[in-house]
């Protein structure tokens, strides 16, 4: 892959990529927790609310949207971690590439390794909340395309708090306010399914978001790495 | 223009322009201030609807525009840090983010008091009220941030980021919540739309305003000099300083 010092971008793309999904796999737990996060959450709603099926069904995309959202923030903290410590973080910056394209490989791994795995266990948990079988098409999209935004704009707070010691907390008080707009978004979509009516405009809005996070919060991870790396 | 600001990058002279201005912002803010109350507490009309209680308008709409304007002032303070390097103006972050959150917090204080005698609840889901409380959110995140650093030049960098993060999802987040409100609610008539104003009312509200926007500058500019000693505490010309203070 690599023919004397010189990396074509898309091959540091893919080697930052497969590195991090390959020291993810080789400790599972960290994959599975933020999924097993999200399912007890959300198994706690119905045990608080009641089992009554029209209340969870109203209620439903909001429990999917913001256990999704704490899921994703359980895990941010790792996006970043080992690296700092390590110093494989430092070097990935003094390195002659641009910084675009592994910070974007690194969301992107992220995102597999937490957003994907959200996506697939949705289905299971939107029909244990009776969610009308209507809003699982769009229970899907507005996962698929808005759980890479929470990893994107996610992991400028992390990379703020890395180096912190107690960063986990300032994490969540930092980066929620600013996951509002996907989470109405989403939850107008998966709304408006259920109904019946198109929901294709929010969906819109959220790829639009998606577009905005992919090409501009690279830039704000990588101001925030070179902070916390000092 | 920037062979004017050019001295201004420097501490030492920055720190003495705020110390020879706070003196007329202090006193234009208190006069202003004593007339704008005084004039639109006890002299200006009361609302032919609300009564009385329309006064507390007085001091809910200054402080709500000036917790917006503040967000702005710090965020183009953190654009500026970021684009030319110049540390002053993480100083002028750390300096504004607290007021800014004790701005945002008068005008939710006196909304919820404004509402309740006119709506008859402290707090409704509106699509402002509820961009209000993400503003405060937002400097909360700003203030706590630049506490967490123990470096003081980290921790301007940090919550310049972060300020600048927030202030271009400000907007998105205004016109969701603003989209989400009347998904949610249907086509209410909005509860704060405001009624044309007659004159007599609008001028002690101006008045008060200007107060208000004097008030800011002054704690801002106090605030302002703190984080400067605090953050050249090791120089000759703080030392020198403390030393003339202390005789």
């Amino acid at each position: 892959m690599e023919q004397g010092n010189v990396l074509s971008y898309f091959n540091l793309f893919k080697l930052v990529l497969s590195r991090d999904l390959k020291i993810a796999l080789r400790h599972r737990d960290d994959v599975l927790n933020p999924l097993l996060f999200f399912i007890i959450i959300i198994t706690l709603f119905p045990l608080g609310i009641g089992p009554e099926p029209q209340t969870l069904a109203k209620i439903a995309p909001g429990i999917i949207w913001v256990s999704a959202l704490l899921a994703t923030l359980l895990s941010l903290d790792r996006m970043f971690k080992s690296d700092y410590q390590d110093g494989a973080l430092e070097q990935l910056l003094l390195s002659p590439y641009p910084s675009f394209i592994w910070v974007l490989a690194k969301v992107i791994a992220h995102w597999i390794l937490t957003g994907i795995p959200l996506i697939i266990i949705a289905p299971v948990l939107a029909a244990m909340l009776n969610l009308p079988a209507e809003s699982f098409l769009a229970t899907f999209w507005t996962l698929l395309l808005g759980t890479p935004v929470l990893s994107f704009i996610g992991a400028i707070g992390a990379a703020l708090t890395v180096g912190l010691k107690k960063g986990g907390v300032l994490l969540s008080l930092i980066i929620l306010p600013l996951y509002i707009p996907v989470l109405i978004f989403a939850t107008s979509a998966i709304d408006a399914a259920s109904y019946g009516l198109p929901y294709g405009g929010q969906l819109a809005i959220i790829g639009a978001l998606l577009v905005g996070a992919l090409t501009l919060t690279p830039f704000a991870i990588t101001s925030a790495l070179k902070v916390s790396t000092n | 223009m920037w062979k004017w600001l050019h001295p201004y990058a420097n501490p030492e002279t920055t720190y003495h322009l705020s110390d020879r201005v706070i003196p007329w912002f202090g006193w234009l803010s208190g006069s202003l201030l004593t007339i704008g109350l005084v004039w639109a507490l006890l002299f200006a009309p009361a609302d032919y609807q609300q009564g009385d209680s329309f006064r507390i308008f007085y001091l809910h709409v200054p402080a709500a525009s000036l917790s917006m304007g503040i967000y702005l002032g710090m965020a183009i303070a953190a654009l500026c840090g970021m684009v030319w390097q110049l540390k002053l103006s993480d100083a002028a972050v750390a300096a504004l983010a607290p007021v800014g959150a004790v701005f945002t917090a008068i005008a939710l204080f006196t909304g919820a008091a404004w509402g309740k005698p006119m709506w008859g609840t402290w707090w409704v889901w509106d699509a402002r009220l509820t961009s209000e409380l993400v503003l405060l959110f937002l400097y909360l995140g700003v203030i706590a941030i630049n506490n967490a650093f123990e470096d003081k030049q980290m921790a301007g960098k940090a919550a310049s980021i972060i300020a600048l993060v927030g202030v271009i999802n400000l907007p998105i987040i205004k016109y969701s919540v603003e989209w989400w409100n009347t998904l949610h609610q249907g086509a209410t008539v909005s509860k704060l739309g405001k009624p044309a104003m007659s004159l007599e009312m609008f001028w002690p509200f101006v008045v008060c305003f200007l107060g208000f926007a004097f008030f800011v500058a002054t704690v801002t500019c106090i605030r302002f000099k703190t984080e400067i000693l605090l953050r050249n505490s090791s120089r000759p010309w703080v030392k020198n300083l403390m030393l003339e203070q202390a005789e």
